[in-house]
């Protein structure tokens, strides 16, 4: 079997960390995680970093913003339906 | 306000038949639930408060006028997410200037990835750090990247976006997202990296 460099290695991080490779890349890329300290590091702290922004919870908006989007919605919603209900 | 943001975690399509049918509270109550994701997507992309103001308003009145279109193949949340780039891509448009980097830039694609630090990270930082503070040290690594690399990781690590979906909307081709979310995600690595390793270990960098 063709041995990854960590070059090649980085550079299919997304196949191996989205779990997009083919069977064949997939064993590849297994074997040279196992076997490069370096990579591990990379391949955990990268997870750890896609993970910390996904649970990220967004910030409520200001107020004052979330009282202007309700006012427009509300003076649309008076002018008529969304266009489903008009068919 | 709500205090789920997930778009996967409950069945909104009993809300959106109802919103679809005029029922004004139904829609409010999708409005409720995304208004703050939509305006930090905005505000991620515009870098700017008030066009991300516009960007929030613009894209919940377009998906009342045009919720009819909504044929409910992707979910509700992507769909506005996409009315939402496009407002805020406008908005970059507009207001594009000398100081502005257009999300269009030419990358140079033989830059090579560099990874400099290879550190264990000390624990875990969400146990470390306030929410706030995290929010604060995430959101200026994200704000740290390049527009087109920054667009790209948004749509697709943070609204979950296919690659498809983000290439669709970018007006990119699929390699190009892919090979601008592999540089964002190594250089988000990179910058959270340098904070919270554990100290003393690091490692000769490589490549």
């Amino acid at each position: 079997m063709y041995l990854l460099t960590c070059k090649d290695f980085l550079s299919e991080l997304n196949e191996y960390l989205d779990e997009s490779a083919d069977p064949e890349l997939r064993a590849q890329l297994e074997q040279h995680v196992n076997d490069c300290p370096n990579c591990w590091v990379v391949v955990d702290t990268t997870k750890r970093t896609l993970q910390i922004f996904k649970n990220l919870e967004p910030q409520d908006i200001p107020e004052r913003v979330h009282r202007r989007l309700t006012e427009a919605l509300q003076r649309k919603i008076a002018a008529g339906p969304p266009s489903a209900a008009s068919r | 306000m709500s205090s789920t943001n997930r778009t996967d975690v409950f069945d909104e399509a009993p809300l959106l038949e109802r919103a679809r049918a005029g029922d004004a509270r139904a829609f409010t109550e999708l409005v409720n639930r995304y208004e703050r994701r939509i305006f930090r997507l905005a505000k991620h992309i515009t870098q700017n408060e008030e066009d991300a103001e516009d960007v929030l308003q613009e894209t919940f009145l377009k998906a009342y006028s045009h919720l009819g279109e909504f044929q409910g193949q992707s979910k509700f949340y992507t769909w506005i997410v996409r009315i939402a780039v496009n407002e805020s891509l406008m908005k970059l448009r507009k207001r594009k200037s000398d100081r502005m980097v257009s999300l269009d830039e030419t990358i140079d694609t033989g830059e090579e990835m560099v990874v400099r630090e290879i550190a264990v990270w000390d624990g875990n930082p969400e146990q470390r750090y306030s929410q706030e503070e995290l929010r604060q040290i995430l959101e200026k690594a994200v704000d740290s990247l390049r527009p087109p690399f920054r667009t790209v990781f948004l749509l697709r690590d943070v609204e979950e976006l296919s690659t498809e979906e983000t290439a669709a909307l970018l007006d990119l081709s699929v390699p190009a997202v892919k090979s601008r979310l592999l540089r964002a995600r190594l250089q988000l690595r990179e910058k959270l990296t340098r904070l919270f390793k554990r100290k003393g270990d690091d490692v000769f960098a490589y490549l």
